[in-house]
C-alpha cells in the first residue's frame, strides 16, 4: 500500500510527484514528504518495529522508502544513555544523552543518507553528491562506495583534517572550495542545475534526506519504553534535524504508536559565532538574519540556515529556548561530557552539552523534566579543537622515582 | 549596465529552457524586476505582496549574498553576474 503521497511546499502546499524535487518551483519553499498516515497506522505497531532491525530500518514504514534493501552501513539504534553523573551537575534528576557518535561514520548524518542514497537509487541515479561541513561529506562518501555509486563530495577548504581524510578514504571526488560552508552550498546548488543526473543529497534529494533524522525521535521514544520525553535538546546547523525530530515525535501519536500526539519542549544549541536562530529567537523576531560564521563547530557553521525559520518556529511553538555558547564554553562542554559520561563528542556535541547547560542554570529546563540531549558527532573527528585544552598532566623518565615524584599516590582518589 | 542573471532550474520554464538572461540595470533590485518584461511569472516567483524578495529566494552579486550588500539597493557594474539561487538544508 503507498503510504507516500508525494511532496508538499511548505509555504504555499503547493503539490509535487514522489521525485527528485526539493524546491517549490512557484515560491521557492521547500518540499517537505507528505504521508497517508491512516495506511501507516494500518500496517506498523510496536510490535513490528520490535522485530525489525537493529538500526534505523526498524522504522522502515515511517520512511518514504517503498524498496526492502536500503542503503545502509547500520545507521541508527545507537544508545540513548540515563545521564546521572552529568545530570547531577547540572541539576537535572531525569536527564538522557542519545549518543549518535555511535553511528558508522560517527555522526546522526549516516540516518539522513542512508534514506538519501536510498531513494537516490531508486530514481535511478549512479551519482552522489552534496556540500558539506564535514560529517555530510564522511557519509556521503561511505555509502556511496556501500552501494557501488560514485560520489562528488564539495567541502570548504579549512575542515578538520580528520573529515577530510574520512570522506577521501573511501575513494570518491573530494572537491575543497576556498570558501565558507555557505559558499560552497551556493555552488552546489547552482552545479544541482548543470547537472541533472547527479543526486546531491542534501539540495534535490533534500525532502527525502531530512527524513531520517525522525528516526532519532521514534528511536528516543521506543528507548524510554514508547513514551515521549518532556524536553529534547538539539544543535542547530541548517535547522533541518530539529525540524524533524519535532515531525518525529508527532507522527509516533498520529499512527497510534503513542496514546497521543506528545508535546515535547524542543530547544535549540548554536555556537555564538554562528548563531542566526539564536539571535533571532532572542530578540523576538521572524526574521533570521544570515551571519559569516566565526566558530570552532564547523559542523555547526552556517551562517544561512535554511530550516531557521521552520527551526524557530518549533521552538516557539513548543514551549523551547534557543541558547548560544562560546568556542570556550564548546570545549569545556565536550570536557563535561567526557568526564562525566565517558562520551567523546564532537565540537557540535560540545555546543549541545554546554547550551543544555546553560538552559539548566536559567531553568528553562526544569531540573525534573524527561531531558535528552542529542550529542550527534564523535570527538576523533575534531581533535585539533581540543590542542592545548587537554594532554598529559605529566611526562616522565619510564622509572617508579619518575612516577612517584609526578603523580604520587594522593588526589587520583580523592584520598 | 547590461549584466548576465543566472537563472535556476526551477526558473527556466519561465525562460524556454535558457540558464542565463543578459538585463539592463542598475541595481539587483531593477535586473530581477527587469526579467519580467520578456519573461512573464518571474515577478510573482520572486517577490511577495510587499515587494520583498521572498524569503526562500537567495540573490548572490559575483558570488556575494545581497542581504550582506545593500539588498535590492546593490549598485549593480557592467559584466557583473546575479545569480538567483533556492535555499538548500546541508551540514
Amino acid at each position: 500500500m503507498p503510504t507516500v503521497l508525494g511532496l508538499r511546499c511548505r509555504e504555499c502546499n503547493r503539490q509535487f510527484p514522489d521525485e527528485a524535487l526539493h524546491v517549490c518551483d512557484f515560491c521557492f519553499g521547500p518540499l517537505e514528504v507528505a504521508y497517508d498516515y491512516d495506511a501507516i497506522a494500518q500496517v506498523v505497531s510496536r510490535e513490528s518495529i520490535e522485530a525489525g532491525p537493529r538500526s534505523m530500518w526498524r522504522y522502515h514504514d515511517l520512511l518514504p522508502i517503498s524498496e526492502a534493501s536500503p542503503v545502509d552501513l547500520g545507521a541508527g539504534f545507537t544508545p540513548l544513555v540515563r545521564a546521572e553523573r552529568l545530570g547531577a551537575e547540572l541539576g537535572l534528576s531525569d536527564l538522557w544523552i542519545k549518543d549518535d557518535t555511535a553511528n558508522p561514520t560517527g555522526s546522526f548524518k549516516d540516518r539522513v543518507v542512508s534514506v538519501a542514497l536510498t531513494k537516490a537509487r531508486q530514481l535511478g541515479f549512479k551519482v552522489a553528491a552534496c556540500a558539506s561541513t564535514g560529517n555530510l561529506a564522511n557519509s556521503v562518501a561511505a555509502h556511496a562506495a556501500r552501494a557501488g555509486m560514485a560520489s562528488v563530495v564539495l567541502i570548504p577548504s579549512n575542515l578538520e583534517r580528520a573529515k577530510v581524510m574520512m570522506t577521501a578514504v573511501y575513494g570518491g571526488t573530494l572537491v575543497a572550495v576556498d570558501g565558507t560552508y555557505d559558499d560552497v552550498n551556493r555552488l552546489c546548488a547552482e552545479l544541482t542545475s548543470e547537472r541533472p543526473g547527479w543526486a546531491f543529497v542534501n539540495v534535490n534529494v533534500r525532502s527525502y534526506y531530512a527524513e531520517g533524522s525522525k528516526t532519532l525521535a521514534f528511536e528516543i521514544a521506543e528507548q524510554l519504553g514508547w513514551q515521549a520525553p518532556d524536553h529534547v535538546v538539539v544543535p542547530i546547523a541548517s535547522g533541518s534535524q530539529l525540524t524533524k525530530v519535532d515531525k518525529g515525535f508527532r507522527e509516533l501519536g498520529l499512527v497510534g504508536l503513542l496514546d497521543s500526539v506528545p508535546e515535547v519542549r524542543i530547544s535549540g544549541a548554536q555556537a555564538a559565532g554562528c548563531s542566526p536562530v539564536a539571535t533571532a529567537f532572542a530578540s523576538g523576531s521572524d526574521a533570521i538574519a544570515p551571519v559569516k560564521p566565526d566558530t570552532i563547530a564547523k559542523s555547526l557553521a552556517i551562517g544561512n540556515p535554511a530550516d531557521g525559520w521552520y527551526a524557530l518556529d518549533v521552538i516557539r511553538r513548543s514551549g523551547g529556548a534557543c541558547g548560544s555558547v562560546t568556542d570556550g564554553e564548546v570545549i569545556e562542554g565536550i570536557k563535561l561530557l567526557a568526564r562525566t559520561e565517558g562520551i567523546f563528542a564532537e565540537t557540535a556535541g560540545g555546543v549541545t552539552i554546554a547550551t543544555l547547560a546553560k538552559l539548566a542554570h536559567e531553568g528553562v529546563i526544569r531540573p525534573d523534566e524527561r531531558t535528552v540531549a542529542i550529542v550527534s558527532g564523535h570527538g576523533l573527528k575534531t581533535v585539533e579543537a581540543l590542542s592545548g585544552h587537554v594532554g598529559p598532566d605529566h611526562t616522565i623518565a619510564p622509572t617508579l622515582d619518575a612516577f612517584d615524584t609526578a603523580v604520587g599516590f594522593e588526589g587520583l582518589l580523592g584520598a | 549596465m547590461a549584466i548576465t542573471v543566472r537563472i535556476p532550474t526551477q526558473l527556466r520554464q519561465l525562460t524556454g529552457g535558457v540558464g542565463e538572461i543578459s538585463v539592463e540595470a542598475t541595481t539587483v533590485g531593477e535586473a530581477l524586476r527587469g526579467l519580467e518584461a520578456d519573461h512573464p511569472g518571474f515577478n510573482e516567483r520572486l517577490f511577495d505582496d510587499n515587494a520583498a524578495l521572498r524569503r526562500f529566494v537567495n540573490v548572490f552579486l559575483a558570488d556575494e549574498d545581497v542581504r550582506f550588500l545593500e539588498g535590492l539597493e546593490t549598485p549593480v557594474t557592467d559584466g557583473q553576474v546575479l545569480s538567483i539561487v533556492p535555499a538548500v538544508a546541508g551540514g
